[in-house]
Formats: structure tokens, C-alpha cells, sequence
């Protein structure tokens, strides 16, 4: 479960809501309203004040290698620093046979592991990172928009593996501007306001 | 062999040659002739001060104003790595690292050096230390120069895959890893191009200098390897303190990469 308090991302108003074990939230606003931030905020790849709980561990008392094992971040897009995606995925035993069956659940194959990642097409690229970020079994998912380059029928195997997830107990949050995405997969969203709002009440309370 | 010392009017002769500069700036409208009288002057009253300063200090002997003056050089150097990078970070953090980073490895350097290696007694003569200090810091500068950009700009363009190691839990330092090790690579290239054009394509610096002072070539040769190796090990050891310096000055105790920590590009 994820428990989010009084978190406070420059410009937002004060953030505080919280995401149970199966659940998803699907997180609406427009470009510019703060959605990748709060992403990023939630990893804790920026600074914010405030308190962010998984399963009762609170994010600054944890450090911040395991947090993030914790809470996954998939970015909207996502870096390679391999040549090929193969070196970007963990070698040990257990993780191969995850890595396997991931990628036969997203479609990917196996030959794509070894070639230029440079070479792969987009989407490609976005279902082998959303593989990537799977691997360790995270207990949180903070997902930026994980379908964008994906047609339909792989849009659908992308949500085929989240609902899976969530049947096991992931809370995801979904970052998405497919409000169709969104009330096919979550159950409760959290809408941001547009910036010139944001910023007006931030004018108001001070 | 012997040393010829030069007259001020033999100065004033090699002077001349600066007008083919000036005449070059002007035949192709360069518009360099201010810049090229500017820092034709700089150079040559730098220069003359420096040798003023260090015949006074040579004269003295007390070992306080020789560190002064190597504490002045260190600053200098500092200063001249951070001018060097194209992004900096904000605040003093960037010039303690330079500075810092040279007086470790310029100490060591030249401490090896001369109290290890040459042994002149008493081994802290300024004749030797100073010298030696010098050659050490403009190479050690030049390769931490480059490392320390070389991070900067890497870590501003790679952030995507840093960030994507962070979220999949690296630690700072694995996760900048590539970055660093091209960073590294990047800063040791002139000191490796150096050893292997030495004696072919130039004559060093100190080996000429020995030479023209009627030292006898084999000897001016055996200084020479010395110092290379203690400049190669220097900036070695420079480049490497540096680049994880400058690892911890954009990363945060909360292993985020922080960029924001920088200036905008100039």
C-alpha cells in the first residue's frame, strides 16, 4: 500500500491521498499541471517535503536504492546506458526466467535483447523498459504514460500485464492522456489542476 | 656547453616577430590586433614578474614563502579548471574541488618528486619545487579540466539513462558509471598523447631548458622521463579524485541526480 502525505512539489498544492494493495490510480491533468513530477517526487528522484509510505516504510528513513525497488518510476522515456538492451536487464537465474516470460507476455522477441538498442523502434524500446522496470516484482508502479508508442493490439497486452499485476497485489499509478486507458484500468484518479490554478491557490494560501 | 645569457636588446629583437601577427590579423581583417597587443603584453609582464618573484624567493630561505607562492598557484589553477567548463556548478563547491584536487596530487607529485626522486639537500629549495609543482599542475589542470566537463556535459545529456538506473535502484555511482569511465578516458587522452610524441614530433619543455643550459643531453633526457611519469601518475590520480568529486557534486546523500545544481550552459 502506498500512503501519500502532505507531499509538497513546488507550485502543487500539498498532495495527500493513498493507493491499496490491487488498486490503481490513474493520475489526470493537463501538460504542464505537475503529473511527472509528482512521478519523479514519488521515486524520489526530486526533492519534495513531505511523507511517502510503502507498506509502512517511509521514504526518507529508507535508503534511496531500496525506496526506489520499492516505489518504480518508469519515465515517459525511458534511458538506455547498454548498447543492447540485454545488458540492462539483471543476469542472475531467477531474474532470466522473469525476464522470459515478460517478454513473451508483452510480445518482444527474444532476438530484440541483443540488438543495438539505438536500432529497436520506439515501442519496442517503451515494452522492453516496461519489462525492465517489471523484473523485481516492485510492490508500487508510478507508470509515465507507459502506452504512448504502442499500437492497440500492444496497448492491450500492456494492460493485460498491469491488470495481472494488480491481481497480485501491485498498487499502480498510471500516468495517461488516454482517459479510455485510464477508466479501463483504475479505481480512483486523481485529477491536477492546470498550472494557472495551481498557481493562483498557491497566491491565495500565501 | 655553456649557458648565453640574453640581452634585453636581443628581447626586444624576438619582439619584432609579433608584427608578422599583427600583419597576418591585418592582411586577412582578423580583427585580432587588439587581443594579440593585449596579450602579447600580459605575456610578457606575467612573465617577468614571475621571474622578479622567483628570484626573491629563491634568494630567501625561509620554505614559508615558496609554499605561498605554490598555495597561490594551486588557487590560480583551481580557478582556471572551473573557467573551463562550459557548465558549472553553483556556488564555491567547484573551485574547492579544483583547488582541493591540486594541492593533493601537486603535494604528492612533487613531494615524490624532489624529496624522493631528485634529493637535492635541503630537499624543499624553492629552485625544485617550484618547477616541478608547475609542470605537475598544468598537466594535472588540463586533464581534470576535461574530466570534470566531460562529466557535466555527459551527465547533462545521458540524464534519461541515469535516471532510468536510479529508478531501478543503483546507487550514485553505478549509476553514472558509463559516464564516468568516458569522463575518465577523456581526461587522461593528453597526458598518453604526450608520452607518445615526446622526443619525436617535440622536445619537452624542461628537456630543452636543461639543454639550452649547457646540460649534457643524456641527462636533461633521464629528468625528463622522471617527469613524466610523475606528471602521468599525477594526473592520474587528479582525474580519478576529481571525477568522483564531481560525481558527489551533482548527486544528492538521496542519490538523485541534480542538475538543477548547475548554472544554465553558457
Amino acid at each position: 500500500m502506498l500512503r501519500v502525505e502532505k507531499l509538497n512539489i513546488a507550485s502543487l498544492p500539498p498532495l495527500s491521498f493513498q493507493v491499496a494493495d490491487g488498486e490503481c490510480m490513474g493520475i489526470e491533468g493537463p501538460s504542464g499541471s505537475g503529473k511527472t513530477r509528482l512521478a519523479r517526487a514519488l521515486a524520489d528522484l526530486e526533492p519534495a517535503h513531505g511523507h511517502i509510505f510503502v507498506n509502512g516504510a517511509e521514504r526518507l528513513e529508507t535508503p534511496p536504492p531500496e525506496w526506489r525497488r520499492l516505489v518504480r518510476y518508469l519515465s515517459a522515456e525511458p534511458g538506455w546506458w547498454s548498447d543492447t538492451a540485454r545488458e540492462a536487464f539483471p543476469v542472475d537465474a531467477a531474474s532470466q526466467k522473469a525476464r522470459e516470460r515478460l517478454l513473451a507476455s508483452l510480445d518482444i522477441a527474444p532476438d530484440l535483447l541483443d540488438r543495438p538498442v539505438s536500432l529497436l523502434s520506439t515501442g519496442e524500446r517503451q515494452r522492453l523498459a516496461l519489462a525492465r522496470a517489471l523484473i523485481d516484482d516492485p510492490p508500487v508502479l508510478v507508470l509515465d504514460e507507459p502506452t504512448s508508442a504502442l499500437d492497440p493490439g500492444n496497448t492491450a497486452l500492456v494492460e493485460e500485464l498491469l491488470r495481472y499485476r494488480l491481481l497480485s497485489g501491485c498498487s499502480i499509478l498510471l500516468i495517461s492522456h488516454d482517459r479510455a486507458q485510464i477508466d479501463r484500468l483504475s479505481d480512483l484518479r486523481l485529477q491536477l489542476a492546470p498550472l494557472h490554478e495551481a498557481a493562483t491557490g498557491r497566491a491565495g494560501a500565501s | 656547453m655553456t649557458y648565453v645569457p640574453l640581452d634585453v636588446a636581443h628581447v626586444a629583437l624576438a619582439a619584432t616577430l609579433i608584427l608578422i601577427n599583427g600583419a597576418v590579423s591585418w592582411a586577412f581583417a582578423l580583427g585580432l590586433g587588439r587581443t594579440l597587443f593585449i596579450n602579447a603584453t600580459r605575456m610578457t609582464i606575467q612573465l617577468a614578474l614571475i621571474g622578479f618573484v622567483l628570484k626573491w624567493i629563491f634568494e630567501q630561505t625561509s620554505p614559508l614563502w615558496t609554499v605561498a607562492l605554490a598555495l597561490v598557484m594551486v588557487l590560480v589553477a583551481g580557478y582556471e579548471i572551473v573557467s573551463r567548463l562550459s557548465r558549472r556548478p553553483r556556488g564555491i563547491e567547484a573551485y574547492l574541488l579544483g583547488s582541493g584536487t591540486l594541492l593533493v596530487v601537486g603535494t604528492f607529485a612533487t613531494v615524490f618528486a624532489v624529496a624522493g626522486l631528485i634529493g637535492p639537500d635541503p630537499w624543499y629549495q624553492p629552485r625544485y619545487v617550484l618547477p616541478i609543482l608547475g609542470m605537475v599542475l598544468g598537466n594535472a589542470m588540463t586533464g581534470i579540466a576535461l574530466t570534470v566537463s566531460t562529466l557535466l556535459e555527459s551527465a547533462a545529456r545521458e540524464r534519461p539513462a541515469i535516471e532510468a538506473r536510479l529508478s531501478l535502484g543503483a546507487d550514485r555511482f553505478t549509476a553514472m558509471a558509463v559516464t564516468l569511465r568516458l569522463a575518465l578516458k577523456t581526461g587522461l587522452m593528453p597526458i598518453l598523447n604526450a608520452m607518445a610524441a615526446s622526443g619525436v614530433v617535440s622536445l619537452p619543455g624542461m628537456m630543452s631548458g636543461q639543454i639550452l643550459a649547457g646540460i649534457d643531453p643524456i641527462g636533461a633526457t633521464k629528468y625528463q622521463i622522471m617527469i613524466m611519469f610523475v606528471i602521468a601518475g599525477s594526473t592520474a590520480l587528479g582525474v580519478v579524485i576529481a571525477g568522483y568529486a564531481t560525481v558527489l557534486l551533482i548527486t544528492d546523500a538521496r542519490h538523485r541526480l541534480r542538475l538543477d545544481l548547475l548554472h544554465p550552459p553558457i
